[in-house]
């Protein structure tokens, strides 16, 4: 209990250092914010109301507090560009990027875990050979690429899916999840590589150590052995590195998003960026940098629950 | 006395070099029921070798066997693998010397201790497992064996470590039991405490003990009969008290003299 | 092993991926090179007449929407995914050995509030890293090489300090201490030498990651200008010209594939370097 109270500490520190990193970026950034949202041509009164209205003559600390409390209550600010609040333009994205991510990285683990397994079980077959070839260059292949050349193969020879026919989950959830599949697919496909090639190793270390030798000695065979006693060790290293692939399929996702003509939050992250609207900024990236920290959270609590080691000196 | 294990003419070579290397050559052994044997000899003089050949456990590629071990009237060697795998922990246990890495590091105590029941009696009952499993616990002197059941191996010491690995080999009541340097890694005073527990499960329990050591002392505590390996042969062998007395080669005389004289009783 | 030249070429007979991780990247380097001095076309060169054309002898990888060569231009193109990587690497190595050097060996407080901010930006995933970098200083090939310079220093300090803590306590440092080396010399000259193998591999793979990061930024716009395009922003200008001339994506796109994979193939060799 103690481990995970720790783990919510850091998790709230980190929080905090990562929403001042943000702030301080965006607050350095010359010109005036003010001036930005009623343009060059606005009167010098004007400008100095909207100022104050925004807080912009408050100092930085103060300024700093009223950013994060809002944004801990869900008021992520207004839009520079469309004087709009941010929360209404970006929390109706949130599903469709997620689900990309989400799905991803269920089919991450739902391929690369018996892919690595198997490799690793039957190791130096030909298989094994020909899969280590293929994770290389899979890992090798840029993610928008692979997400080309998806399009390109089952888009336009095999006509899986229509590219650039996008339906909103409001409007038919099935088909939604349907388009979704191959971008998912591509976002997925250099993690699934990273994940087996990760597995097969951790799995063929873990098999060399003393204890399957006592596992073998108790009658188990081989299967016995593998899924009783290694799998579980050899997981470790492997739910880590699941976590922050975790945390990349979101931001992998931005370049996906662009790719497949998904309107998710990287369309609006990417126009946010050139327009220089920064509240908008802000808003996803804090964001998605809460999702990261909770994911790596929830990392550490399973980390704890398979292995028994950790946290030890807290006890 | 009843034969119940005969290894004849145990032959075991590496493949790992350009020369093949020999581990184990002409090794023979007869352990009868609820006798305990030790083998002794210096680091590479093959008697881990024979053991884990006797315990089914030398599988790799690059090594070839030949000779006899008999078991039940099956031969170890050569039988099919299911069979070899229906005696490994439920006939025939071994326990080893690191007992740090030779404990799965995420499983309960409890769970690798009822493991062989688990894989050879699946008949018995979850809750008889467990009652079997505290009561071993116990019985090799462990007498926090409801706390124990539930910790994990790096909750306990090294001693209480290898007690948890005899109690594994034991909960199945195997007609032998192979100890592989099983106090090596272990504080002077908790060996003599282990070499006690196996002289009381061999008592009581009628369990033949394969006692592999390099340690003569701790041989002459607890074997009647003893086997001197070097260098992969068997260079003599005998009732321990004669061959401590007489030694009949010079290689065992040396290893008789390198015991410090205060243990020598 | 007494021998070098015999163990180098034992290891290319048997260890396939050096000796294709070398030609991969011995051809690729070439083109960048022969690029420098010599293009069959002008690179920036339009041409009305002849856009968009597939694979001919003419134009060996096709020509863009232009009519440019696309092949001139991937060989300058390669050059500045090269240059950036290269520079990203340099600053991200730099920068993340020195934080990791000081923090790990001397600790402190300062170590721990440095590694709670390194802790939190490695959590983070690069590419935002670098967007919001680029989000701040604009964009152009400049201000992207800074913002994956950045992105990338937190994983080497990372890994540079804990390779420091590990050291830090050897027996050949306190010796080396008890002698009276100072502090910067047993940070650069005792311990830095020692490690450079952990940091060869990081390098390696870190350049792979800079080269695929590059790519995926330029992919959204936020690097190099044209009429210089790195390989990614030919990518991304490229997407829409799937359909009707697909060697105008698919070359750019395996010339950087190649690249990736030559250092990654030179990586797995050297680590089964026997």
């Amino acid at each position: 209990m103690r481990y995970i109270f720790k783990k919510l500490g850091m998790m709230i520190i980190t929080l905090l250092v990562v929403s001042i990193c943000v702030f301080l970026a965006f607050s350095i950034i010359p010109g005036d914010p003010a001036m930005r949202m009623l343009g060059t041509e606005a009167s010098p009164e004007l400008v100095e109301q909207t100022r104050q209205e925004m807080g912009l003559n408050d100092p930085v600390l103060v300024r700093y507090f009223k950013w994060f409390l809002g944004f801990i209550r869900g008021d992520f600010g207004i839009s520079y560009n469309y004087k709009v609040p941010v929360g209404g333009m970006v929390l109706s994205k949130v599903p469709i990027t997620l689900t990309m991510a989400v799905m991803a990285f269920i089919l991450t683990v739902l391929i690369s875990i018996p892919l690595g397994i198997t490799t690793a079980k039957h190791e130096n077959s030909l298989l094994d050979r020909c899969l280590t070839v293929i994770n290389q260059v899979i890992m090798a292949i840029p993610p928008f690429f692979s997400g080309i050349l998806i399009t390109f193969i089952f888009g336009m020879i095999f006509r899986f899916f229509t590219p650039g026919g996008f339906v909103s989950y409001t409007t038919d959830l099935g088909k939604f999840i349907r388009y979704l599949f191959f971008p998912s697919l591509a976002i997925a496909l250099p993690k699934i590589s990273m994940t087996v090639r990760m597995l097969r190793g951790s799995l063929i270390d873990e098999s060399q150590k003393d204890y399957t030798r006592t596992a073998y000695s108790r009658g188990n065979n081989t299967d016995g052995v593998l899924y009783r006693h290694v799998l579980k060790n050899a997981m470790i290293p492997v739910i880590t590195f699941l976590g922050m692939a975790l945390a990349d399929m979101v931001a992998g996702s931005i370049v996906i998003e662009q790719v497949f003509g998904i309107p998710g939050i990287s369309r609006i992250l990417l126009t946010s960026i050139s327009n220089r609207d920064y509240p908008v900024v802000e808003a996803i990236i804090m964001g998605i940098a809460v999702i990261v920290i909770l994911v790596n959270f929830l990392v550490d609590v399973i980390y704890r629950i398979i292995d028994p080691r950790i946290g030890l000196e807290d006890e | 006395m009843e034969i119940i294990l005969d290894v004849t003419d145990l032959h075991i070579e590496f493949h790992d070099h350009d020369q093949p290397e020999v581990a184990v050559e002409d090794f023979d052994l007869m352990l009868g029921r609820g006798e305990i044997v030790g083998i002794v000899g210096e680091s590479g003089s093959g008697k881990s070798m024979s053991a884990l050949a006797i315990a089914g456990l030398l599988n790799r590629k690059s090594l070839t066997k030949s000779g006899r071990i008999m078991f039940n009237g099956t031969d170890l060697l050569t039988c099919d693998r299911n069979i070899l795998r229906s005696y490994q922990g439920d006939e025939i246990s071994i326990i080893f010397q690191e007992p740090m890495t030779s404990l799965n590091p995420v499983k309960r105590i409890g769970w690798q201790v009822e493991e062989s029941l688990f894989i050879h009696h699946p008949e018995i009952s979850k809750a008889v497992r467990k009652e079997m499993a505290i009561k071993t616990l116990y019985s090799v002197g462990l007498s926090d064996a409801e706390k124990v059941y539930r910790m994990y191996p790096h909750e306990l010491s090294g001693g209480m470590r290898q007690r948890v690995m005899i109690a594994a080999a034991m909960i199945g009541n195997p007609k032998i039991l192979i100890a592989d340097e099983p106090t090596t890694a272990l504080d002077v005073t908790v060996q003599a405490q282990i070499v006690e527990l196996l002289k009381k499960l061999n008592r009581e329990r009628k369990t033949s003990i394969i006692f592999i050591s390099h340690d003569l002392s701790l041989v002459s505590q607890l074997c009647e009969r003893v086997i001197v390996m070097q260098k992969g042969n068997i260079v003599e062998s005998g009732k321990t008290k004669k061959v401590f007395k007489r030694p009949g080669n010079i290689y065992t005389k040396r290893l008789i003299a390198a015991i410090p004289k205060i243990e020598l009783r | 092993m007494s021998n070098p030249g015999k163990a180098f070429k034992r290891n290319i007979r048997e260890n396939p991926y050096l000796l294709a991780g070398m030609i991969i990247t011995a051809l690729i380097l070439l083109m960048i090179l022969v690029g420098i001095f010599w293009t069959p076309y002008d690179p920036t060169q339009m041409n009305s007449a002849e856009k968009l054309q597939g694979i001919s002898l003419r134009h060996i990888m096709g020509t863009d929407n232009m009519g440019r060569d696309v092949f001139s231009r991937v060989m300058y193109g390669s050059r500045i995914t090269l240059l950036i990587a290269i520079g990203t690497v340099a600053i991200g190595t730099i920068v993340g050995t020195a934080i990791g050097a000081v923090t790990g060996y001397f600790g402190g407080m300062m170590d721990e509030i440095l590694m709670r901010i390194i802790d939190a930006l490695f959590a983070f995933p690069s590419i935002l890293l670098a967007l919001v970098i680029v989000s701040v200083f604009g964009t152009g090939w400049i201000q992207l090489l800074v913002a994956l310079g950045i992105a990338f220093v937190p994983s080497y300090a990372r890994i540079v300090r804990g390779e420091f803590l590990r050291c830090r306590n050897m027996d050949y440092v306190e010796n080396a201490r008890l002698q009276g080396v100072s502090d910067l010399r047993m940070i650069f000259v005792h311990i830095l030498p020692n490690i450079k193998g952990v940091l060869a591999s990081s390098i390696l793979i870190g350049f792979n990651n800079a080269v695929l990061a590059e790519a995926g930024l330029s992919y959204l716009g936020v690097g190099s200008q044209p009429p210089y395009a790195s390989l990614g922003k030919m990518l991304s200008d490229a997407q829409q010209y799937m359909f009707t001339t697909p060697s105008y994506v698919l070359c750019p796109g395996i010339v950087i594939v190649l690249m990736v994979l030559g250092f990654a193939f030179l990586g797995e060799g050297i680590s089964r370097w026997k």
